[in-house]
């Protein structure tokens, strides 16, 4: 008893620490990786290459003052950012990082923090509940820009997390799990296993709504800077614009997670003969594969207009995650049968 | 332990269901639904039906909710700040029907002497959502056909009524 407890508080505190961080020096990896791609340098003043640059920024924003608008909703406007952070920091419960169990202090611990029969349901449920944060921020800042950008987004994220759930529907019908622990190791044995090559159209689909939801370029209507300012959180400032901030960088990384693990196997290595490379690394190097798509993405493409949004959304990814659903399930029924 | 986890969701689904009702805000009232639907999530979770809880929290907190927020938000609905709202007596006389409905139901009904802490015996060794599938498609096969029905109709009707208008502006 005393053992498990132990066991979850250090995996806790270690993903807690590992989260974080990554979040942190995501902000430094997008301003190098669009400043190379426009042909700069990025962040190169504070430490060597910049390195220092989100520990001087984390500074800056905490000792910045928290102005909140005199005519705001200012419960709502004080709680929203938290909303926003708190699913996007707890979803990651269920996401396993490795294979094998390891020890610390005498004490072993899994590469998880709980392995619940419903992991994907878990995933996608509190996704949709970090939407209220945007929502109710921009309705509470009471200002118009605010407000379009909370409405676009409710719109946006509504009609995006449908075809993401849609779209890993193929992969639990092949994997006849929920468990992302259970995915993962029926991905098991060579890259040919993983399901990225069954479900390629559920891939490009959950790819694209993923970007949708965590508001990124070219989906991001709902900070559009040209027209909206900076969307919801154009009156935030200090560490309640930063929650906003962590929470956007916090559920690319889910995302990056969630694809990782339902279309490119997770911890497994590609090839047996790669197998002395520790899970954990397989796991890093593909999360961080989907983040550099991020960045790249967001250097290559203009924002999208609101109506093509929608259409594309709903008459063309919609139909085509039904199609595959159908289609999967029918082959699995064949095959098994 | 399930004894104080019950008392405390059920007593957070009473008072956010009060607070939705008794808030004058509307946007006040749909983020105490909000609430509750998570506390009724989390008696889900208790009665081990974790399949549920993330239903229900991707359905009600995830779309409909969100829906009810956007609708609010666009009506721009006035709220006076006030917290207590005084009824019209129509919704009195409503609320003593409710309220004698329920003391009738309680008093005929016996409580559980407690949780069902282990699975029915009657239910497959199968994970959660295996079970929720398995009865879906067989036993209640008719029922859960029945409902998808009425939701094409509604959807149809939906498309119906936005669309009409458009035509003949």
């Amino acid at each position: 008893m005393l053992n498990d407890l132990a066991s979850a508080v250090i995996v806790i505190v270690a993903v807690l620490f590992v989260l974080l961080t990554t979040v942190a020096y995501l902000t430094y990896l997008e301003r190098k990786v669009l400043g190379f791609m426009q042909d700069r340098l990025g962040p190169m003043e504070v430490g060597p290459w910049g390195l220092l640059q989100p520990l001087a920024d984390g500074i800056k924003l905490i000792s910045k003052e928290d102005i909140i608008p005199s005519d705001a909703d200012k419960a709502i406007f004080r709680i929203a950012p938290v909303i926003s952070l708190v699913p996007a920091i707890i979803s990651f419960a269920v996401i396993p990082f490795g294979r094998d169990s390891f020890h610390f202090l005498g004490i072993t611990t899994h590469p998880y923090i709980t392995d619940i029969n419903i992991g994907i349901l878990y995933v996608l449920a509190l996704s949709s509940v970090g939407a209220y944060g945007i929502l109710l921020g921009g309705w509470a800042s009471n200002s118009k820009y605010s407000l379009l950008g909370a409405l676009r987004s409710a719109a946006q994220v509504i009609s995006y997390e449908l075809n993401a759930g849609m779209s890993v529907i193929g992969v639990l019908i092949l994997a006849g799990s929920l468990s992302l622990v259970k995915i993962e190791a029926a991905q098991s044995g060579g890259f040919w296993h993983w399901y990225i090559f069954p479900q390629i159209v559920a891939f490009v689909i959950y790819l694209i709504s993923g970007i949708a939801e965590t508001n990124r370029t070219p989906f991001d209507l709902p900070e559009a800077e040209s027209e909206l300012v900076a969307g919801f959180f154009t009156e935030y400032s200090g560490m309640r614009f930063s929650l906003y901030y962590l929470a956007e960088y916090a559920n690319m990384i889910m995302v990056s997670s969630i694809a990782t693990i339902l279309f490119l196997g997770g911890w497994n290595s590609p090839f047996a003969f790669l197998d002395f490379v520790p899970p954990f690394v397989w796991f890093m190097l593909k999360v961080y594969f989907f983040l550099f798509f991020f960045f790249w993405i967001r250097a290559t493409l203009p924002r999208l207009r609101y109506d093509q949004l929608m259409k594309f959304g709903w008459k063309v990814m919609l139909p085509l995650s039904f199609a595959n659903v159908i289609v999967t399930a029918i082959v699995v029924y064949m095959v098994r049968h | 332990m399930q004894m104080a986890l019950f008392a405390y969701f059920g007593g957070a689904v009473v008072l956010s269901a009060l607070f939705v009702v008794y808030f004058r805000n509307p946007i006040y009232s749909a983020m105490s639904l909000l609430a509750m639907f998570m506390h009724i999530a989390g008696l889900y979770v208790i009665l081990e039906a974790e399949f549920l809880a993330g239903v229900q929290l991707l359905v009600y907190a995830g779309a409909i909710l969100v829906l009810y927020l956007f609708v609010v938000m666009l009506l721009n609905v006035q709220s006076r700040g006030r917290f207590l709202q005084r009824q019209t007596p129509l919704v009195a006389v409503i609320g003593i029907f409710a309220a004698v409905d329920v003391i009738a139901l309680l008093l005929h009904t016996r409580f559980y002497p407690e949780l069902p802490a282990i699975p029915h015996p009657g239910v497959p060794t199968l994970g959660n959502s295996e079970t929720i599938g398995m009865v879906l498609y067989t036993q209640y096969l008719f029922p859960f056909e029945i409902a998808s029905l009425v939701l094409l109709i509604a959807l149809v009707g939906a498309i119906v009524l936005a669309k009409g208008k458009l035509k003949y502006r």
